[in-house]
């Protein structure tokens, strides 16, 4: 894009500089909040007290971070999201693929009726009651499971990933017909290796999907063992505002140290998102335009 | 291409089906059951899928029937009494609902005034930068909080509106205000917030879109328009905005169709005693009524009924879009 190579007049000169300026306050306006957060759950619970400061904090301490490892139940909550963000994005990658191929395949007998589905389940659904009776007939409230089996599908990503499939040059399939590969073995051999970049795509939106969910755990689960780290922080929140409420006259201490674990649960909730940000940007981003741009 | 590959698999299924509609319906089933017992490796992939698709999409979409009895939690779906229209009659009448209607189509009105011309204008605006640089800058920052969950964005925004938080602190040193408050505690500000830290969080993901199409636009359209004397925002006005009419237009039909679908997430993070009155909207009352009081047959009807206005939005954008696109139907 160099159409702006050739430099010219006052007036263009003046719409950069102003365009600019506005950019930057636009950066300001998302990272300061940003990195107040940050800076606020370093503070001790006196300087969160008192507040003032904006940029730099005015009494530095890890004491909110001790707090938050000090509660075992942070650790495991860690643990529960670390395990459902991981083995959901595998099963779910999976399947879709598994489906997305088949369906790939336009001579697959029942094509259509198959499609109507899938199409259908996009815009429709039971809602919030009937999928809460359904999970519980199925005995899955309160079990891990309910974070995996009812996240298994998706017909968008199916698309997707159906779409990718054929693209990929038939020769490659018949060749390996020949040679008496199965379906199976072709999908697995072939294809898989071969749509790694949509399914690391799929995987990467799923995988922060599956990261930031708590509805499931809200409708789904009360027992606090299966709690993943948005439940829990959400627990500090709810907990911390109803108190803040209460103790309009009261303890001054007692909500500061409840904010500062908050801030100090948000830190470490947002830390493994941010911190892979910056590499898969690029697969986020070409997977908007791979769902984008469908047929 | 795809005849040459059903031909590889086996040479006797037809490349193309004929219409079926003349054959007798006994012999078109066999036909069937041939062709899925040759293809059953392949239909063991798609088959999981099907049972998937019925048992936690269909299944579901059956159970809406209790929005026509009176189910109780002694109950099941099948002994549940019918009722009739019964349910609706009640919502009708029904003040809190109305109460999350009116908060729904406040926050979705809001959101789409503001919210959908924030991202337009930051595209352009990205889009008009000549530093490499600065530009990918701009654009990782501005994506970020997209990947925020809406309790994290829910729990900074509890600590920023908090009396000795980032939002006052600004205010105060700012000089616009002299004494610390708590805005989330105000009601009459919760659209605002509802609306603003939306934006925050969407509008630089909103751009990824329209820095998609315009990255299409001939290079030569500018150049023609320079040599006619046209300033920056002319060119704006005049080749970058009507070449991304189509999606905006788009865009904008398919935002309307989710107008009563305000987030739920947010809503439940921000809500509190003190503003319920203005917070509340139609999803959250959904899950109060039938998650925490366990009305729901009533909660379900009240489900039903805002996704079947929202399926008429969508078919209605869908016609719109469709002749936008030239006759091409988007869904």
């Amino acid at each position: 894009m160099n159409r702006k190579v050739i430099r010219e007049g006052l007036d263009s000169r003046i719409f950069d500089a102003v365009n600019k300026v506005l950019l930057v306050c636009f950066m300001v306006i998302i990272l300061v909040p940003l990195w107040n957060v940050i800076i606020s759950s370093l503070s001790s619970g006196r300087a969160l007290a008192e507040g003032g400061f904006i940029f730099w904090s005015k009494e530095f301490s890890l004491e909110n971070y001790r707090a938050v490892f000090n509660d075992s139940t942070i650790g495991q909550s860690f643990v529960v999201s670390v395990a459902k963000t991981f083995i959901g994005v595998i099963t779910h990658v999976f399947f879709c693929a598994m489906i997305g191929y088949g369906l790939s395949k336009r001579y697959i007998r029942g094509r259509k009726l198959y499609v109507a589905m899938g199409v259908i389940t996009m815009f429709f659904s039971g809602g919030m009651i009937p999928t809460y009776l359904l999970i519980k007939s199925l005995g899955l409230l309160n079990s891990f499971w309910v974070y995996i089996i009812p996240a298994l599908f998706s017909y968008y990503d199916v698309v997707i990933l159906m779409n990718f499939f054929r693209n990929v040059p038939d020769s490659l399939e018949e060749s390996a017909k020949i040679d008496g590969a199965g379906d199976w073995h072709i999908f697995l051999k072939i294809f898989i290796p071969l749509s790694m970049p949509a399914m690391a795509t799929i995987a990467l939106f799923n995988g922060v999907g599956q990261w930031n969910d708590f509805m499931t755990t809200k409708l789904y689960i009360t027992d606090q063992a299966l709690y993943p780290l948005q439940m829990k922080l959400y627990e500090i929140i709810v907990q911390s505002q109803t108190q803040s409420m209460q103790n309009i006259g009261g303890s001054v201490v007692i909500e500061t140290t409840t904010k500062g674990v908050q801030l100090a649960t948000i830190v470490i909730t947002t830390l493994p998102i941010v911190a892979m940000y910056p590499i898969l940007q690029r697969y986020f981003i070409s997977g908007m335009m791979l769902g984008a741009v469908k047929e | 291409m795809n005849k040459t590959s059903a031909s590889a698999t086996s040479a006797s299924i037809p490349p193309a089906i004929p219409p079926s509609a003349k054959k007798p319906m006994g012999q078109r089933i066999k036909e069937f059951v041939t062709d899925y017992k040759r293809q059953w490796e392949i239909q063991s992939m798609v088959l999981p899928g099907i049972i998937f698709m019925i048992i936690f999409c269909y299944i579901p979409i059956y159970g809406l029937t209790i929005a026509f009895k009176n189910y109780t939690v002694i109950d099941t779906l099948s002994t549940a009494p019918w009722v009739g229209l019964d349910n609706f009659r009640i919502i009708l009448s029904d003040e809190y609902f109305w109460d999350a209607v009116v908060n729904t189509l406040g926050i979705s009105f809001l959101k789409l005034g503001v919210g959908f011309i924030i991202p337009i204008i930051l595209a352009i605006m990205i889009y008009e930068l000549n530093m490499g640089r600065f530009k990918k800058f701009v654009q990782t920052i501005s994506y970020l909080p997209h990947f925020l969950s809406w309790i994290v964005l829910g729990g900074m925004l509890i600590t920023w509106f908090s009396t000795s938080g980032l939002f006052n602190e600004l205010l105060l040193n700012l000089g616009l205000i002299s004494k610390p408050s708590n805005i989330l505690l105000d009601a009459g500000k919760y659209w605002w917030i509802a609306t603003l830290s939306d934006i925050w969080k969407e509008a630089g993901w909103g751009t990824i879109l329209y820095l998609a199409i315009m990255a299409k636009i001939d290079p030569t359209y500018y150049e023609a328009a320079r040599i006619d004397g046209a300033g920056r925002l002319r060119q704006i006005w005049n080749i970058t905005l009507p070449n991304m009419k189509a999606i905006i237009s788009l865009n904008l039909i398919l935002t309307v169709s989710g107008l009563l679908g305000s987030n739920l997430d947010q809503t439940l993070v921000l809500m509190n005693s003190q503003n319920r009155e203005k917070a509340e909207v139609i999803n959250s009352y959904v899950y109060r009524m039938g998650m925490t009081q366990g009305d729901f047959s009533y909660a379900t009807a009240v489900g039903l009924g805002v996704s079947i206005v929202s399926v008429i939005l969508l078919l209605m954008a869908n016609k719109v879009t469709s002749k936008l696109n030239d006759n091409q139907s988007v869904l």
